[in-house]
């Protein structure tokens, strides 16, 4: 494709955009409805042929497709895919009102499938694991049994936080007295992890602003 | 019928699968591969849902001529015009056999010319309505928001050059103050904290949760009415 159109288009878009930070308009809402079609064709399209192809077409009739998937070729039909093929299908009566309530059986393998797969992973990997790395000396000592005060204080705030923190989400008692300061210390704690995350995303929103700059200048360089 | 089959097929996905994840060998195993699969070529179903209740919304409001219903045609144009080219590989040197994002494909060209500069432009916007907010916050003066936002801006100095630049004059014996050696404090240490705790909450919720969905307990996902 042309790449003088690609950086006409690639402006166009980029400035109806940013013409929301005046009031919203015409060209941002024309962008807008235009985001909104393209991402959800492009993610039903790349779902199709990522997934739906060779996941399940290629199982069900690898011959016909033995053209697209490339590990279908001389392979038989696995029949038991016919169970997905119709869960999703079930799925689509979603669209048809009178037929909705089908869409259920569907949503229920995705809930069910959804909380099995959830609850051991869940609870092997943020549960005891964080709980397992959460059990570190409060002292720590060289090798020669002096104390490092540096990795000493940062042991104890990472328990110290996690216990305030978790006393914080713990609904069950109300807030008050004893539970209620270290409850407070759980928000600091938790404030101070929001920030951490603010300051990131700050970050990653100003470069992806500093790229659309940088795609105007290509786009003014080109013209001048 | 409407109720209940749902409610036995949730339970009998979720035992096998957490049976499956302890009993590595048998047909629990076995049966868990299979529902691992199944799982994931129904959840591709709901991107199709997603583009035919698009398709259905706006559809109803271009014929019903709702307010702003020149911009569903947009939608719907934009829709159909790229799902053609991604379904059926227009303009791929490869043909069928071709790789969908191929270079030089139609759908590439939606990819780079439309979809990437219209998302990133979209978060990207978040950037100014971000600095609107820090300035709320800093009004609102409480303790909570200064210690939020004080770790934002250590964090924000600590890993660009400017942070280390400030705070280069700084004595040897006081380097752990230097902007990036605090940024570096801050995320190994109170930020793990706190993120551990809310992982060790989420986890717990999910466990209550899931265990709620397979029992039967929690049942909105089904919706009211028969």
């Amino acid at each position: 494709m042309d790449v003088t159109l690609m950086l006409w288009i690639d402006a166009a878009l980029t400035l109806m955009i940013l013409s929301f930070l005046y009031r919203d308009n015409p060209f941002y809402k024309f962008a807008e409805h235009l985001f909104v079609g393209v991402s959800a064709a492009y993610l039903m399209a790349v779902g199709f042929w990522d997934h739906l192809v060779p996941n399940l077409l290629g199982k069900l009739f690898p011959a016909l497709m033995s053209g697209v998937v490339p590990g279908a070729v001389g392979r038989s039909p696995d029949y038991y895919y016919i169970i997905p093929a119709v869960f999703g299908l079930l799925l689509l009566t979603r669209l048809v009102d009178r037929w909705a309530w089908l869409s259920r059986w569907a949503l229920a393998f995705i809930v069910g499938g959804a909380a099995g797969f959830n609850l051991p992973r869940f609870l092997d990997s943020d549960f005891i694991i964080q709980v397992q790395s959460t059990m570190i000396p409060l002292v720590v000592l060289d090798a020669s049994g002096n104390l490092i005060w540096g990795a000493s204080f940062s042991h104890i705030v990472l328990v110290l936080g996690v216990i305030c923190g978790l006393v914080y989400f713990f609904f069950s008692v109300e807030h008050k007295g004893v539970l209620g300061h270290v409850s407070r210390a759980g928000i600091w704690v938790l404030m101070v992890t929001f920030g951490a995350a603010f300051g990131y995303t700050v970050m990653a929103r100003i470069s992806l602003l500093t790229g659309r700059m940088e795609a105007l200048g290509a786009w003014l360089g080109s013209i001048f | 019928m409407r109720r209940r089959i749902p409610l036995i097929i949730t339970f009998i996905i979720g035992v096998v699968l957490i049976t499956g994840y302890f009993v590595t060998r048998g047909p629990f195993n076995t049966l868990y591969e299979s529902f691992s699969d199944y799982f994931a070529i129904i959840t591709v179903f709901a991107f199709i849902l997603g583009g035919g209740s698009l398709l259905k919304i706006h559809l109803k409001r271009v014929s019903s001529r709702a307010a702003d219903w020149p911009y569903s045609v947009v939608t719907l144009v934009a829709f159909l015009v790229t799902l053609v080219i991604g379904l059926f590989k227009v303009g791929n040197p490869g043909g069928m056999g071709g790789e969908i994002l191929a270079s030089g494909s139609w759908l590439r060209f939606m990819f780079d010319g439309v979809y990437n500069p219209l998302s990133a432009t979209m978060f990207s916007l978040l950037a100014f309505f971000v600095a609107s907010a820090s300035y709320r916050a800093f009004r609102a003066r409480t303790k909570e928001a200064t210690i939020l936002l004080s770790a934002a801006m250590v964090i924000l100095l600590g890993r660009t050059p400017v942070g280390a630049w400030l705070t280069a004059w700084m004595p040897e014996s006081l380097a752990f103050l230097e902007l990036p050696n605090l940024a570096n404090w801050i995320m190994a240490w109170p930020n793990t904290a706190g993120q551990r705790a809310i992982m060790i909450g989420i986890a717990l919720g999910v466990i209550a949760t899931s265990l709620r969905i397979i029992l039967g307990i929690e049942r909105n996902y089904l919706g009211r009415g028969e």
